[in-house]
């Protein structure tokens, strides 16, 4: 069976240079990896890449062995989402945020529901009044939070997080790495590429241990 | 004195401009350091003006097409242009996105302002074209501007909003839908506010022209009516084309924003 995705010599440039060049990666199903390296060396790069947010300056994508169209990002980052290190909330209430991805053409078919998104709330810490909430009103931590219950209730495949944990108190990263971990567990194909600079962190979130630095992508021992 | 209008003298001229060299005066007195660009741009457009006079009468001499074209598109190049010089983030093709928005707009709405609705014969009349083209430019111009530096603003200042509901699954469009709609009401604003006001704040400069000129204050409206609608037209259609032409350039086929590609150039 094709990996779910599959990055082939995938190459990034920046300022002028090659930040990396010739990586190729894959995610297979199931599996919980986790990604480090030191500022600067790419890794946000690497997983917009994966996200197909940027184009390519080299390499290709493959989603279950399928060479992907340019038309294919929105279904493609539908299955495979991408948390932002700081993600962004728009106007409006907890819930308007909430209900946001349902109103695009990709998810249409599906309908938003309150109880599912009150208890994904409830899974990260906080009750249903947060739903009312406006988007002001919420500190950094919250906002993250929300974002988080916001990709999750979608049920992607994969999810590419960005430092999900890292603006948050240790009781909520607690509670984030859980309902990651549940969501993980409901079912058996997906997966998570997990970027942290806490080595104990990845000890603990993933059995996969991949590392960026000076270019070079590999795996490290767990 | 003619039959229509008050000849006016360059004496008359020079009363006109002694009120400027007043308001010169008070910048200089009050250190506003308003007096240079002040002074520059009341040279600028009595050379700009009486330029285009001698060339004006020298097209409306001629009973030729080729040189009543030339003008109007020399014209429509120097309004392309000055709407991305007033613009401070630009992105590469800006210049002729903005020369192709204005092109057509105006050109289109002129067409059918001196082939169908005034109905002049030849249809390159100057004393009709050259006006006609250069009042839509004129607001065109503006709009195209303004739309363009909206758009630069709001995808700057919403990237994050815009990056996320790309990364939920948004088409390129639905992720692009809120700052264009933006520019293009930015883009509307000044001409939807001048024709809220005609007539009761301000009498319109075609009209009042008109007046002047000797026109009736019925035949003055329709023709002033008539602009007004020419305008808004060529507004919208230039505003719309340059923002759209803009988003394309910004956002990819597979849906990706290349925020990189805006760059400030600092405000002019």
């Amino acid at each position: 069976m094709p990996p779910l995705v599959e990055a082939r010599r995938l190459g990034r440039r920046a300022n002028g240079g090659w930040l990396f060049r010739d990586r190729s990666l894959t995610i297979g199903a199931g599996e919980r990896i986790s990604l480090s390296g030191p500022s600067g060396s790419g890794k946000t790069l690497l997983l917009r890449a994966l996200a197909l947010l940027d184009p390519l300056a080299e390499g290709s994508l493959r989603l279950e062995g399928r060479e992907l169209a340019p038309g294919d990002s929105p279904a493609y980052r539908s299955r495979i989402a991408y948390l932002h290190q700081q993600p962004a909330l728009l106007d409006g209430s907890v819930e308007d945020n909430l209900r946001l991805p349902f109103s695009l053409a990709v998810h249409r078919q599906r309908r938003f529901e309150r109880r599912r998104a009150a208890e994904l709330l409830e899974q990260l810490g906080r009750d249903a009044s947060l739903l009312a909430r406006d988007r002001s009103q919420l500190s950094g931590g919250e906002a993250q939070l929300v974002a988080l219950a916001r990709l999750l209730q979608l049920e992607p495949t994969v999810l590419l997080l960005d430092e999900p944990t890292a603006a948050l108190d240790p009781a909520s990263a607690e509670l984030a790495r859980r309902s990651i971990a549940g969501w993980h567990a409901a079912a058996g194909r997906r997966a998570y590429l997990w970027v942290t600079h806490d080595a104990g962190l990845a000890g603990g979130v993933a059995d996969r241990h991949l590392r960026l630095s000076g270019g070079r992508l590999e795996e490290e021992p767990a | 004195m003619t039959a229509g209008y008050l000849e006016l003298s360059y004496g008359q001229l020079g009363i006109a401009a002694l009120l400027i060299l007043i308001n010169a005066a008070i910048s200089l007195t009050l250190r506003l350091e308003l007096h240079r660009r002040l002074l520059l741009a009341a040279v600028r457009m009595t050379v700009q003006l009486l330029l285009v006079g001698l060339v004006l009468e020298w097209v409306f001499a001629i009973s030729r097409w080729p040189p009543v074209v030339d003008l109007m598109a020399l014209m429509t190049i120097a309004a392309g242009i000055a709407a991305v010089r007033r613009t401070p983030r630009r992105y590469p093709g800006i210049w002729l996105d903005s020369l192709v928005s204005i092109w057509a707009a105006s050109w289109l709405i002129a067409a059918v302002a001196l082939a169908a609705v005034v109905e002049v014969r030849p249809w390159f009349r100057p004393q009709y074209a050259i006006p006609f083209l250069g009042m839509i430019l004129g607001n065109a111009l503006n709009g195209i501007s303004l739309g363009l530096d909206r758009l630069g603003e709001e995808l700057t200042g919403r990237r994050a909003e815009v990056e996320g509901l790309l990364a939920l699954g948004a088409t390129r469009w639905e992720a692009a839908r809120g700052p264009v709609r933006s520019a293009v009401r930015t883009g509307m604003i000044p001409i939807v506010n001048s024709m809220m006001i005609a007539g009761i704040v301000s009498l319109p400069g075609m009209m009042t022209g008109q007046l002047l000129a000797g026109v009736e204050p019925v035949q003055a409206v329709r023709y002033q009516v008539v602009i007004m609608f020419l305008i808004a037209s060529a507004t919208a259609l230039g505003t719309l084309g340059v923002v759209l032409l803009g988003y394309r350039r910004l956002f990819t086929p597979a849906h990706q924003f290349l925020h990189a590609r805006l760059r400030s150039v600092g405000r002019r």
